[in-house]
């Protein structure tokens, strides 16, 4: 066993463990910081794949911008410090099968995938080309172009409805105060 | 003396290996053992920084600042800490404690591990990580995490409130902070921080991008969180913020961390911005070069102590304006015009560095045009609301 498999045994079991702890957690912000792990756990496989970028990108996004925002939104909203409600309610057993339901989909899905017939490691790309790659992919009319502009769309109209939503009704007067 | 660092790892690399250890064995306990030096001399590094800056604060204000401990004072941090390891650890009732023990170490690691992809010379740097601009930005993020376990994991009112006030200021400004990292990755064409460096040879970066380097240097100050910026610690309003339950050493990482980010403000924005360790035969004798790493670094950290003790703390509701309404559209307007106006330089062959200074000019005088209008139209209103009050009870007549 090389250096590189004990590695990704580790980071896939803590992985793992936190995403149970997730939903085990009887602390609503233990839940959240077991989520962070959780990812974190997540960008250091994209770092054993050489995807520098993936991984960092999950660190910025998830961990940087989502995860902090969902535990200011716990924070704000409940108890904090006393909130130890019990973590499961009556449907969990609908939540169970569609969550093993999901996931021998998206088994039946990776396996599909040429690389993974093949047993060993197949090479990995560079990890510059790879990112370079990715930028043009996302510009070229031909690749994904257009899944990148209905994504900006769709995030364009979330945004602008957020901040109808926030906008008090009589603030059409306010400026800078 | 063509190049001493690698001559020093080859060194060690020999050395090693020749107690039999394997090449890859080798590798990975050199690398371990230049992290734990990095950090250590870091962390010494930053008794003298702490002792700088409160000397030149003192002078700013017109005071002597620490002058009993040794010559000039220089060993009144080491004090300090001595006093800091010989506290009883007081522990709060009622906190949660795993979270409550990592935050420090959260805040202390996210500014060190900064220092990993921060090129000091030719040839002397941790790592070249590929994507080095985002890695920094990542690394960042970590810190704002630190801080809000702190404030909610210590059972205290204030501390919640400088953790709120915390996350609203470090995620806000870190928008236009990373528009305007953008500007420097545009120039060199990467994001690796010594490709950024070598693209900067010929011309620093704030030739070419003044702009984007005050926005950047504006949300870098906000995001150490420092005076004018200060608010998660704001001393008269919430005590002491997101760290008031903590003391001994664990507030002294946080005091660490905090005077240490400011140096690292310094060492990002000289890296990005003003060409890093090149200068004059930097390329010959890298240790000249670290010379000028310093140098420039220690300028931009001076000027950075100068703002901390030049301006007034801003009020939460200026804060989120300021970045909102003119940081983050003005990064936007930055980072759209340089590509464009880099864009169409290369291609028509105009000079690049002079095509992108005039826009950044124009960009300049447009901004202040509309923040005179803006500013006249406050007034104006203002004016109007006055005289609608009939000059009673201005003070509560919106």
């Amino acid at each position: 066993m090389t250096v590189l498999q004990i590695v990704f045994l580790v980071t896939g079991f803590v992985t793992l463990l936190a995403g149970v702890m997730v939903v085990a957690s009887p602390k609503l912000v233990h839940a959240a910081l077991w989520l962070i792990v959780s990812l974190a756990g997540v960008a250091v496989l994209f770092v054993l794949l050489n995807a520098n970028f993936l991984a960092v990108v999950q660190v910025v996004v998830y961990i940087g911008a989502i995860a902090i925002l969902i535990i200011f939104a716990v924070m704000l909203t409940r108890r904090v410090m006393a909130d130890t409600g019990p973590t499961h309610n009556p449907s969990w057993w609908l939540a169970l099968i569609s969550a093993l339901v999901l996931l021998g989909g998206l088994l039946a899905l990776i396996l599909q995938v040429p690389a993974f017939a093949q047993a060993g490691p197949t090479a990995q790309p560079a990890a510059d080309s790879g990112l370079s790659d990715l930028g043009t992919a996302l510009v070229d009319v031909n690749r994904f172009l257009l899944p990148f502009e209905v994504a900006s769309v769709l995030l364009l109209a979330a945004l602008i409805g957020a901040m109808a939503i926030a906008r008090p009704a009589d603030a059409a007067e306010e400026g800078g105060e | 003396m063509g190049d001493p660092f690698g001559l020093i790892g080859q060194w060690l690399m020999d050395l090693v290996t020749g107690w039999g250890m394997q090449p890859v064995a080798a590798l990975t306990l050199l690398r371990f053992l230049g992290a734990a030096i990095l950090a250590t001399v870091l962390l010494l590094v930053c008794f003298l920084l702490i002792v700088a800056e409160r000397k030149l604060l003192g002078r700013f204000q017109d005071r002597y600042g620490p002058n009993r401990v040794g010559p000039w004072g220089v060993f009144q941090t080491v004090a300090d800490f001595v006093k800091l390891i010989g506290k009883e650890i007081v522990v709060p009732d009622g906190i949660d404690k795993p979270v409550y023990w990592l935050a420090p170490l959260l805040v202390v690691m996210s500014v060190v591990g900064i220092w990993a992809v921060v090129p000091f010379a030719p040839g002397f740097l941790g790592t070249d990580l590929n994507v080095g601009i985002l890695y920094i930005v990542s690394v960042g993020a970590i810190g704002t995490l630190g801080i809000i376990m702190a404030g909610w994991s210590s059972n205290n009112k204030f501390a919640l409130l400088g953790a709120f006030r915390a996350v609203a200021q470090l995620v806000s400004y870190e928008i236009p902070m990373v528009l305007t990292l953008l500007v420097p990755t545009m120039l060199a064409g990467s994001m690796g921080i010594a490709a950024i460096v070598e693209a900067q040879k010929d011309m620093w970066f704030i030739t070419a991008a003044p702009l984007a380097a005050l926005v950047f240097l504006i949300s870098s100050v906000a995001e150490n969180g420092r005076a004018p910026f200060d608010l998660m610690e704001g001393e008269s309003e919430i005590v002491a913020g997101f760290n008031i339950e903590y003391g001994g050493l664990a507030f002294g990482m946080f005091y660490v961390g905090e005077f240490l980010h400011a140096f690292t403000v310094g060492v990002l924005f000289s890296t990005l911005f003003l060409g890093g360790w090149q200068g004059p035969g930097a390329e010959q004798f890298p240790l000249l070069g670290l010379v000028y790493f310093f140098a420039k670094a220690f300028v931009v950290w001076f000027i950075t102590v100068w703002i901390r003790g030049s301006f007034p703390r801003v009020r939460i509701d200026q804060l989120l304006s300021l970045n909102w309404k003119f940081l983050t559209p003005l990064a936007l307007l930055i980072v759209s015009l340089t590509a464009v106006v880099d864009k169409l330089a290369v291609e028509q062959g105009w000079s690049r560095i002079l095509a992108l200074l005039a826009a950044n000019g124009a960009l300049f005088v447009g901004t202040m045009a509309v923040l005179g209008a803006y500013g006249r139209s406050v007034r104006l209103r203002e004016e109007r609301l006055r005289a609608t009050a009939g000059g009673l009870s201005t003070g509560i007549a919106r």
